[in-house]
């Protein structure tokens, strides 16, 4: 049947099962837009700032699993969707952005609103296209979508100019794509599964790293069965959490820059670790030569790059990580380790968690652990960037699978308010609780607009300390308490702020308060905002500086 | 050739951008290209390339996994240089004159390199070879005084009896 290319794109769309769009309109994806009104199985949710769209998308994926889609116009449009298409990518999230182009006759000619977007993409994008045929459309969108969520996954985008929308052709969706030089990785080298299955009988100190790939491959069963099978204890990367359950025994928590202390000693001590779709980033490793001295390596990636990249591995398992835990686990024999899981208990013991000083003022830490408890640890987390992001990953106690979800490889601010509002529409029945710094929300709070207009109910977390907090601490700890730049003096009353959008508002200055604040929050039927408010120059710790070793490990001072 | 020079010959869709996407990754990943040549291959639709990348072991390990990420990428091989045939041309314009016409043309002969082109003042010469090869004749022809030269980067081909065992797997299908 003969189509325009907007026509081509919407069918395409929805022939990739895609139910909700992401956007806003302008002059170059106007025609595209045009042609959303015959296509009502379409949602299209209108954002207040491309930026947001990206998130949003970004955080629908995360929360679904599904490619996530947004949609921008040219130049500003295409530009303001960079932070989050980086995200996308440094975060491995399924997402497809599509954006306007000026017409072909004008592409070159600085034409209002013509950016090269494919050029300035190009590096933080899987893969990217211009479209400039509408003949084209339909091959390349099934392109998009099967290589931004097959093998490692991550940000496609299309970029299609304004005539190509218009331009008429024959449609007919494509059975398969046609990318003879591209091979997703599903098993990995048999003797390779074997050598890492020897490496884990021998083993006396084995601990599994649990990364972002578990929750991505949905290999949650086949971790569990390794770590009960073989009494490994498991540490879940800052993308790893809520990947094992956090009350199970055999939990040890997060590792690194600011996670538990008795994790990153665990890491000192153990003789091998297993990294699961995981890439040993530097907040992990810090300096890499002294990173885990004693420990071999067993690392199943999916993407081959990240072998041997920041460690070297013993055991190389590329691959699908459900596909190649799997083939593992038959080779996996029963064992009980109990002095190692005995000596990760004593290291609890010996270095918990901080315990928040009782003071007259409003500990974070505080109202993580209430809000888990409120929540039973079941609550859809989406967080932000900095102190607040820290003290979620700690102290909020996660329970069930793929609950969090922030921007981890870029460390974008302002995530928090958008991916929570995709995370919210992926998983309409969830409780979704943004755990926002008052720097990163206004970033992007714009988009609560967006929230009451589309009846999307996420309940903010508001820790304020009136500071951009993780910068301070840095100033704090490696710059002499010279606060430069990090503290507002103009913050808006977000009480109000609330009442302004029509939506719950509360603060909350004192420890009792925290609990009935955060229940009147969720029993309200709409989006809320409680406006916590922190001492202001609380730390987080534990802390190992940027690139130092675990010897330089900072932990809560007395 | 330098030490830490390895070469890398890949084959790429012959795409709009392709150029762009291979040395945007080079430059991303602060891999450093000593050359890079680029043409038809065999297949239509696709080009091959050949890359002279400075680094270590890990660096160019890196390297050639990055490059089989990209989707436009078909296959790429490391080449090492006991199995390697590699060649360059340059083209070298020399001044020269009626009195130093004929100890260029001797120069030029040992070489197996030609003169392609001369004018009262100067000529140009052709030379394929070895970048070693290159290399020297260039630095003879200095004495003349080089006024421009261009060189086309090394291409590069496993030896016929070297291709079971030199396009050695790295992990990953990808």
């Amino acid at each position: 049947m003969m189509l325009t290319g907007g026509q081509i794109v919407c069918e395409s769309l929805i022939q990739e099962g895609v139910e909700v769009i992401f956007g806003i309109p302008g002059g170059a994806i106007l025609p595209l837009y045009q042609d959303l009104p015959d296509y009502p199985q379409l949602r299209h949710i209108l954002m207040r700032h491309e930026q947001g769209a990206a998130h949003a998308a970004d955080g629908y994926a995360r929360a679904t699993g599904r490619v996530g889609v947004a949609f921008g116009t040219s130049g500003p449009g295409a530009t303001n969707l960079v932070t989050g298409i980086a995200t996308a990518q440094m975060d491995s999230v399924p997402t497809v952005f599509i954006t306007g182009q000026v017409a072909r006759d004008a592409i070159g000619k600085d034409a209002f609103q013509e950016t090269d977007v494919t050029g300035i993409t190009l590096p933080i994008t899987k893969h990217n296209y211009l479209v400039m045929n509408a003949s084209e459309i339909a091959e390349t969108i099934k392109e998009a979508f099967y290589v931004a969520n097959t093998g490692r996954p991550g940000p496609v985008l299309v970029d299609i100019p304004k005539d190509v929308f218009v331009e008429r052709c024959e449609f007919e969706y494509p059975d398969e794509v046609n990318l003879p030089n591209y091979h997703p990785p599903t098993g990995a080298d048999p003797e390779m599964v074997r050598k890492a299955a020897r490496l884990i009988q021998e083993a006396k100190k084995p601990l599994i790293l649990a990364g972002h790939g578990i929750i991505i491959s949905r290999a949650y069963a086949e971790l569990m069965e390794l770590a009960e099978k073989a009494q490994i204890p498991v540490i879940t990367t800052l993308l790893g959490i809520s990947s094992f359950p956090e009350t199970h025994p055999l939990s040890v928590g997060m590792p690194g820059m600011h996670g538990m202390a008795h994790a990153s000693l665990a890491i000192e001590e153990a003789d091998l670790l297993i990294g699961l779709g995981m890439r040993f980033d530097d907040r992990i490793t810090g300096d890499t030569r002294y990173f885990a001295p004693k420990a071999k390596v067993i690392h199943v990636e999916v993407d081959p790059s990240e072998i041997h990249k920041n460690v070297r591995a013993t055991a190389p398992l590329v691959g699908d990580l459900k596909h190649v835990l799997e083939q593992l686990l038959p080779m996996v024999h029963p064992k009980s380790h109990e002095e190692w899981v005995q000596r990760i208990a004593e290291l609890k013991i010996e270095h918990p968690l901080m315990r928040p000083k009782v003071t007259g003022e409003l500990r974070p830490q505080h109202i993580l652990q209430a809000l888990s408890d409120a929540t039973k640890g079941e609550a859809l987390i989406v967080t932000g960037v900095g102190q607040h992001q820290m003290w979620a990953a700690q102290h909020y106690t996660f329970t069930k699978q793929n609950s969090w979800i922030t921007s981890g490889g870029l460390g974008a601010m302002g995530f928090e308010v958008p991916a929570a509002l995709g995370a919210q529409v992926g998983r309409p029945d969830a409780t979704v609780w943004s755990v926002a710094g008052d720097g990163g929300f206004q970033m992007t709070m714009s988009e609560l607009a967006t929230l009451v207009e589309n009846r999307i109910p996420v309940k903010f977390a508001l820790f304020n300390n009136g500071f951009l907090g993780m910068v301070r601490q840095w100033q704090d700890i490696f710059y002499d308490k010279s606060y430069v730049s990090t503290y507002y003096t103009g913050n808006p009353d977000f009480v109000k702020l609330a009442h302004a959008y029509g939506i719950h508002g509360a603060r909350v200055e004192t420890q009792d308060e925290v609990v009935p604040a955060i229940k009147e929050a969720m029993a309200y039927p709409g989006p809320a905002i409680v406006d916590f408010r922190i001492a202001q120059e609380e730390n987080v710790y534990p802390m190992i500086p940027a690139g130092g070793t675990i010897d330089q490990l900072m932990e809560e001072p007395v | 050739m330098a030490r830490n020079e390895s070469t890398i010959v890949a084959l790429v869709r012959d795409r709009p951008g392709v150029l762009n996407r291979i040395s945007s990754m080079f430059r991303r990943r602060n891999f450093n290209i000593v050359s890079l040549a680029v043409g038809q291959s065999e297949t239509a639709g696709m080009s091959r390339m050949a890359f002279v990348v400075n680094g270590d072991d890990a660096t160019v390990e890196q390297v050639i996994k990055q490059l089989r990420k990209l989707i436009d990428v078909a296959d790429v091989h490391p080449i090492t240089e006991r199995a390697m045939i590699s060649r360059e041309l340059a083209l070298i314009r020399v001044n020269s004159n009626a009195t130093n016409r004929g100890e260029i043309q001797q120069i030029v002969d040992i070489y197996r390199a030609n003169i392609v082109d001369v004018a009262p003042d100067s000529l140009i010469v052709e030379v394929t070879g070895d970048e070693d090869t290159v290399q020297s004749l260039k630095d003879l022809l200095s004495s003349f005084g080089i006024t421009e030269m261009i060189r086309t980067g090394r291409v590069a081909m496993v030896r016929g009896m070297a291709r079971n065992h030199e396009q050695r797997p790295l992990p990953g299908p990808m």
